[in-house]
């Protein structure tokens, strides 16, 4: 019984194991900073500007440096092994879903078949990782704020799924790295790349529905109801602090950057240049796909900026009476349109 | 040892001392929580088979899925402080006759079956000979699967909903 992947060396697994933690780490910083650079411009001022010189860039590391200083405070009645794990679980869950995320043309960390597949069944462990947290923590703000978590990413990911099966439909294939390169050169209209998103009118809609489910699924405004400061003080983070809470917010920030990376995948031709051969090749890949990636993270980040929160019966009733009918109605009508052309 | 043995061992512990966990301990939340780490051994023993499709189906139906609703039901039911949900132990000795006797019938069965050992071949294809099976040889069985649960589903709305309106009438 050989595996083929267990005969590479132990050290070469790791280093390649290795290149979507630096990229997560690296965005990590890069976005808690971006985030409240948005915030202030949003709401017209400056955001962070002293730590580092230039427009305050080093503050997200000032800050990673102080969480790591801070004491790890565990409550007396919390459960807790379920305590000190979940937020590892979340940030493994969603580590673990890059591994079938096509960086660049010439890296993929896992090239197996299921792909798409794979990452939403690994990205559905968060969920249970948020109850986990919620209830070991022993307080009922975290446990009302786990439990809406599981109600609002369980709904959620019904619409995520659809829409992404819509996709499949024109793919024909669960594999990224073959999604990808369905979509290279630029022959819509003589110039448009042929990314999906372009090729068939279902599919704006299609890509529409996920944005609003990926929101959603990463808990960003506007329903970020399961962290709601005004209502619920942190949701199922309340109870936690220092490095386990950083966990936390790594694992969110990673999760937004999976989800949009995923969109930019199935909508975006990934890591294909928008200009044909033009600045093509691995680096460049790999730049074009990260520039798609953290744009659709700049939408995210404006939109939170910019709407209000919906309340509890308001969001099941976007996702089960608007979202999940719509997305059904359209994967038919994709398929029809596979079918006529 | 090989890489893929070590591999087996470490994921068969985690299977069967999570499921010891599940069973033993008092607290139903724990049990829960427990089997999450006996479906999660039991997938990557499939990933182990080569059987990838199926060990991300146990994932996304079994912990994304059915282990929510078990954690649902446990919390939405329950009256009184979350954190201790206890479980009680009823029937003591009619249940350790059944299930020795379950066990008896099992290890006969492990001991006296020919088994059939084969070096399992790597695929890398299994959507691919999946998909041609179900949508080919195995339509319908797949379409009367698929009937069943829609069967299901609109009982489950049908017996909610009239629920509901009963208790509307009664306030």
């Amino acid at each position: 019984m050989t595996h083929y992947i267990l005969n590479i060396s132990p050290v070469a697994i790791l280093v390649h194991a290795a290149i979507p933690l630096t990229i997560i780490l690296v965005y990590a910083l890069v976005a808690i900073w971006a985030e409240r650079k948005v915030a202030g411009f949003i709401q017209d001022r400056l955001g962070p500007m002293r730590v580092g010189g230039w427009h305050g860039w080093a503050q997200s590391i000032a800050d990673l440096l102080k969480l790591i200083q801070k004491e790890d405070i565990i409550p007396t009645d919390a459960s807790r092994f379920l305590f000190k794990f979940a937020p590892f679980m979340m940030f493994a869950a969603s580590y673990a879903a890059f591994a079938v995320i096509p960086f660049s043309s010439s890296y993929i960390g896992s090239n197996i078949n299921i792909g798409v597949f794979y990452l939403l069944a690994v990205t559905s462990v968060l969920t249970l990782s948020i109850i986990m947290a919620g209830w070991a923590s022993n307080n009922k703000w975290s446990l009302l704020g786990g439990m809406r978590s599981a109600a609002q990413m369980v709904s959620y990911e019904i619409p995520t799924i659809a829409t992404v099966l819509t996709v499949i439909v024109v793919t024909g294939s669960l594999n990224l790295m073959t999604i990808t390169e369905m979509q290279s050169g630029n022959d819509i209209l003589g110039f448009l790349p042929n990314w999906f998103i372009f090729q068939n009118p279902f599919l704006i809609v299609a890509f529409v529905i996920f944005f609003i489910s990926i929101l959603a699924e990463s808990h960003r405004v506007p329903f970020d109801l399961p962290e709601s400061e005004s209502e619920l003080v942190a949701g199922y983070q309340t109870e936690y602090s220092g490095m386990r809470w950083a966990m936390f917010m790594l694992a969110e920030y990673a999760d937004m950057l999976l989800l949009s990376l995923l969109g930019a995948t199935l909508f975006f031709g990934g890591w294909n240049s928008p200009f044909g051969d033009f600045m093509s090749g691995p680096f460049w890949s790999f730049f074009w796909f990260m520039l798609k990636g953290l744009l659709l993270v700049f939408v995210m980040m404006w939109i939170r900026w910019t709407l209000p929160r919906y309340r509890v019966d308001q969001l099941m009733h976007i996702c089960w009476s608007i979202l999940i009918p719509l997305s059904f109605i359209n994967l038919v009508l994709v398929a029809l349109w596979e079918v006529i052309f | 040892m090989e890489l893929t043995t070590i591999l087996f061992y470490l994921f068969s512990v985690v299977t069967l001392g999570a499921a010891a966990i599940m069973v033993f301990s008092k607290n139903i939340v724990h049990s829960a929580f427990a089997l999450m780490f006996t479906l999660v051994g039991v997938a990557a023993l499939y990933v182990l088979l080569y059987a990838d499709f199926l060990a991300a189906t146990q994932l996304l139906v079994y912990v994304g899925g059915i282990l929510i609703l078990i954690l649902f039901g446990v919390m939405l039911t329950s009256q009184g402080y979350t954190l201790n949900f206890k479980t009680i132990t009823v029937n003591l000795i009619p249940a350790s006759l059944l299930s020795a006797g379950a066990a008896v019938l099992l290890i006969f069965a492990f001991l006296t079956t020919d088994w059939k050992i084969s070096e399992v071949t790597e695929r890398t294809d299994t959507v691919y000979d999946l998909g041609m099976l179900l949508m080919g040889d195995y339509i319908l069985p797949f379409i009367v699967a698929g009937v069943l649960l829609l069967i299901a589903i609109i009982g489950a709305i049908l017996m909610s909903t009239r629920l509901s309106v009963k208790n509307k009438g009664g306030a």
